[in-house]
């Protein structure tokens, strides 16, 4: 287990305070001025000496991220915009920076802007975290107070911080469509390139990361970016906060080391499997939008990038969903294509269309209302959806149904059996609706 | 996508307008954005709106809000039919926001619909006494402590349909009433068993600092060798700079669109080449440092971690040349990268872009297409004429036009087999100088043309 010293968000629970006073004892804004003076090469350097990989789902190394930026400004102002739309199915865990540990956040946002040369932050935030809202303006307010930011602040390093709320949609946790929402427009994705490094906000170079991204930033660099890549894997460095929610006994945000295996972040973390380790049916390991990974790969699977993906799965947000065998999985992922169909910004064709029609046909596999030749032709779909729209949107709203039918056929097969098997009045349909 | 329409005409209100208060605080919301962009703000009012109307948005506050932010009316309906948290028709007092996606779907959300259901009808409606409506809603990102509901701004978690409508009870009946975990947990962790951050260490200021030992250590070891590193820092670039082009540099991408930008990685991959340039190739690859467990950290284990962009790198020979047609084709890149996206191509194709981008900004705005070209790649050798003053027909290959044709001439670029001869960097050049962002390898001239070519030979 991850011992109490290396972890990052030590207030992750809110049993402390959030306040300023508090924060510093636990060690944020210490030493910041230092940090700063040892340079924006210096900074860039150390973040890709931690191995930090973006914990906003995409796992985009942080360091490189930062280093596309221009070195030198045009005359057009840089920004850093922070993805705090957290929507994705599953995922908690920046809720609780926000509210608990917000000036950990504060002040990556503060090493992240003079590294990129940027001088002011958005904070992008989901409309429904209202409470986390003024949580968070309350310490930007502190900071300020105290100036730590602000135009003149006692770093020498002009900045400001602006907070500023959604109204929910999850497609804008796409960075382009969160651009487009910040400029007060429809959250449309944009195509790519020009991407945001070059053309972001207001036209200007933009750089956009998670909140978790941001906030180990101070942690990071105050301890080295070989501390940070010593701990966990090769390639999955660092520590993550993992959300698990569904059928454990105690579901929690933990933080723990990447690489910690399914079975020991549940056991030692969340109480155990509800009902034991037999009862687990399969686990969403990233959130709603990865494929899902059955018991047997997933009970002793290592938690980190590299592993998941071999599974055919993806660590995402670390967004663990546990489903255990009273879970009707097919209505379950039938909710998912309901989510995603909801959440489709409607711009490109394939997406806008095929969600919909994935979830009607996912919805009379459900009951067992449909052909068995259909399961081929709903995977055909999901394979024209994928890859085919401007963000991944598409892509996450397929991926779950392909998981489905790779791990679940059976099941989908079992249930027209027995829909078939029994006399109804309405027939069964030839073909997609 | 939700399908969201305003009210009808009989429920929308004459007009509206914000008062004296939001306005102030309107002000304030504007002015956090820079001038001239204050439709970023156009969420925050309507929001306000939306809470000043009683909890829904009319059309008449939509069409106030547009002419405070000085919007056209349809870009604001525009942005509150395509949030889902305007509520576009009459909410009651307590609006219930119910989470159904998975995570709470599989943890009891059912039955507290079910209960809604029973309780006040069909989702949408106000109920009777104007005290409750409720909607499904998908995930309210409060996972660990599902099933979850939202009423007007407050999160109430850890329900069941019994201590849903006992909450529902007491509000209606205005008696206090627990935001948050109805269970007792204080916020997201394990109920009753927190077993880690206990060491009171962390919380009593005594380990601030500690890090600065670190600094102390390495600054005695490796002053020197910190140095030269500084020394290729930006300060000494910036002077170098400085001093040979004291203009100002300016960058060409001003318009999203006819960005004279070519030669993205994605397409450098489609061409059979390394997506990442030798140049960038050091720089993509080196991901950080592998060291021992917990501090056991030495500077020199310098142990290059397996990267997207190591792995693109090392498709090619390690004495890759440009040029190398051995490296992973586009299709080889894996299909499912990790879980949204950051491909190997995108990891390169933005790369990419950050290089010819930097190239192009360390020219002169008024940069001939020449200078723009080679700044990014490598002339192509020309002729001086046509081989027997028999030019071929450039425009048989799809993409070249008769203006394209006749400037490809001004190359000295007059047959086939010479287009077919084209190096990535020569691509990179025609590329930037016709002013065709990457359209040679989309349309595939060099393809094509080696096609058109074969006969010949």
């Amino acid at each position: 287990m991850l011992s109490d010293q290396d972890r990052i968000f030590t207030n992750l629970y809110g049993l402390h305070s959030p306040g300023l006073e508090a924060a510093k004892k636990r060690g944020a804004w210490d030493g910041t001025k230092f940090l700063l003076e040892q340079g924006r090469d210096w900074i860039i350097d150390e973040m890709k000496a931690s191995g930090l990989r973006g914990r906003g789902g995409a796992g985009f190394p942080t360091g490189l991220k930062w280093s596309f930026m221009p070195k030198k400004s045009d005359g057009r102002p840089h920004y850093l915009v922070v993805n705090a739309d957290e929507s994705e199915p599953g995922t908690c865990k920046d809720r609780e920076i926000m509210r608990h540990d917000p000036h950990l956040l504060i002040e990556g946002c503060m090493l992240a802007c003079f590294a990129m040369n940027a001088h002011a932050c958005y904070i992008y935030i989901r409309g429904e975290y209202v409470a986390e809202k003024h949580a968070l303006q309350k310490a930007v307010d502190e900071a300020y107070a105290a100036r730590l930011v602000g135009q003149s602040n006692v770093h020498d390093y002009p900045f400001d911080i602006y907070v500023h709320h959604g109204a929910g949609a999850y497609i804008c946790g796409e960075e382009t469509a969160l651009i487009e929402s910040l400029e007060g427009k429809k959250g449309m994705p944009r195509l790519k390139p020009p991407f945001p490094a070059n053309m972001g906000l207001y036209g200007c170079p933009t750089t956009v990361n998670n909140v978790e991204s941001i906030a180990v930033a101070g942690t990071i660099l105050r301890r080295g970016g070989a501390w940070f890549a010593g701990l966990g894997g090769k390639n999955n460095t660092g520590t993550k906060l993992f959300c698990v929610s569904g059928h454990v006994n105690k579901p929690c945000n933990v933080e723990e080391e990447l690489g910690i295996t399914f079975r020991e972040l549940i056991d030692r973390h969340c109480g155990g499997m509800r009902g034991g380790w037999d009862n687990l049916l399969c686990s969403i390991p990233g959130g709603s939008s990865v494929p899902l990974v059955p018991a047997e790969q997933i009970i002793d699977a290592k938690m980190d990038f590299d592993t998941l993906r071999n599974l055919g799965s993806g660590l995402g947000t670390a967004a663990v969903i546990v489903l255990d065998k009273s879970t009707d999985i097919v209505a379950a992922i039938t909710r998912i294509s309901y989510f995603y169909k909801h959440e489709s910004c409607g711009q490109c064709t394939p997406c806008r269309e095929g969600t919909g029609w994935m979830w009607r046909v996912m919805q009379r596999m459900t009951e067992g209302r449909a052909q068995k030749r259909e399961i081929d032709m709903l995977f055909e779909v999901t394979k024209q959806i994928e890859g085919h729209t401007i963000c991944a949107l598409g892509d996450a709203a397929a991926w779950p149904i392909q998981g489905l039918i790779k791990h679940f056929r059976p099941e989908i097969e079992k249930r027209i059996d027995r829909y078939t098997a029994n006399p109804h009045s309405e027939p069964v349909p030839m073909a997609a609706e | 996508m939700a399908n969201r329409r305003l009210a009808p005409a009989s429920e929308q209100p004459q007009d509206f307008a914000f008062s004296p208060e939001n306005a102030e605080w309107a002000k304030t919301q504007i002015a956090k954005y820079p001038e001239g962009r204050q439709a970023s703000a156009v969420i925050s009012l309507l929001w306000k709106a939306q809470e000043q109307n009683g909890g829904w948005l009319p059309r008449a506050a939509i069409e106030a809000v547009a002419a405070e932010l000085g919007m056209p009316n349809i870009r604001v309906l525009e942005v509150a039919t395509f949030y889902t948290m305007f509520a576009l028709e009459p909410v009651g007092r307590f609006w219930i926001q119910v989470c159904g996606t998975v995570p709470c779907d599989s943890c009891g959300a059912r039955g507290l619909k079910e209960m809604l259901h029973d309780r006040l009808g069909a989702p949408g409606h106000v109920s009777a006494d104007g005290n409750f409506s409720w909607l499904e809603v998908e995930c309210l990102g409060a996972c660990c402590n599902a099933p979850m509901v939202q009423i007007n701004q407050d999160y109430y978690e850890d329900l069941t349909p019994e201590s849903l409508g006992q909450l529902m009870d007491d509000l209606a009946a205005g008696r206090p009433v627990k935001v948050g975990s109805q269970t007792g947990r204080v916020s997201s962790e394990p109920q009753g068993a927190v077993n880690t951050l206990t060491d009171p260490t962390l919380f009593d200021g005594s380990r601030v600092g500690a890090w600065r030992k670190r600094f102390e250590e390495a600054g005695k070891a490796e002053e020197p060798a910190a140095s030269p590193a500084a020394k290729t820092g930006e300060a000494e670039a910036g002077a170098q700079q400085a001093a040979t082009n004291p203009k100002p540099a300016r960058p060409d991408a001003g318009r999203p669109v006819e960005r004279t930008v070519s030669d993205a990685p994605a397409q450098r991959a489609a061409g059979g080449e390394t997506p990442v340039k030798p140049e960038d190739r050091a720089d993509a690859a080196e991901r950080g440092r592998s060291t021992a467990k917990h501090g056991g950290a030495r500077q020199d284990d310098a142990d290059v971690l397996d990267s997207p962009a190591k792995r693109v790198a090392e498709g090619e020979p390690a004495a890759g040349e440009q040029g190398k047609q051995d490296v992973p084709a586009r299709d080889s890149v894996p299909q499912q990268p990790e879980a949204s996206g950051a491909s190997d191509a995108e990891v390169a194709a933005e790369a990419e872009e950050a290089r010819v981008a930097g190239a192009l900004a360390a020219l002169p705005q008024d940069a001939s297409p020449e200078q723009k070209a080679d700044a990014v790649g490598k002339r192509p050798p020309g002729l001086d004429a046509a081989r027997a003053g028999q030019p071929d027909d450039l425009t048989r290959i799809a993409g070249i036009d008769a203006d394209n044709g006749q400037r490809l001439n001004g190359l000295g670029i007059y047959h086939f087999d010479q287009v077919a001869a084209w190096t990535r960097d020569e691509i990179t050049w025609v590329g930037t100088y016709l002013a065709f962002p990457g359209r040679i390898d989309r349309e595939d001239w060099v393809g094509q043309a080696k096609t058109l070519s074969a006969p010949a030979q």
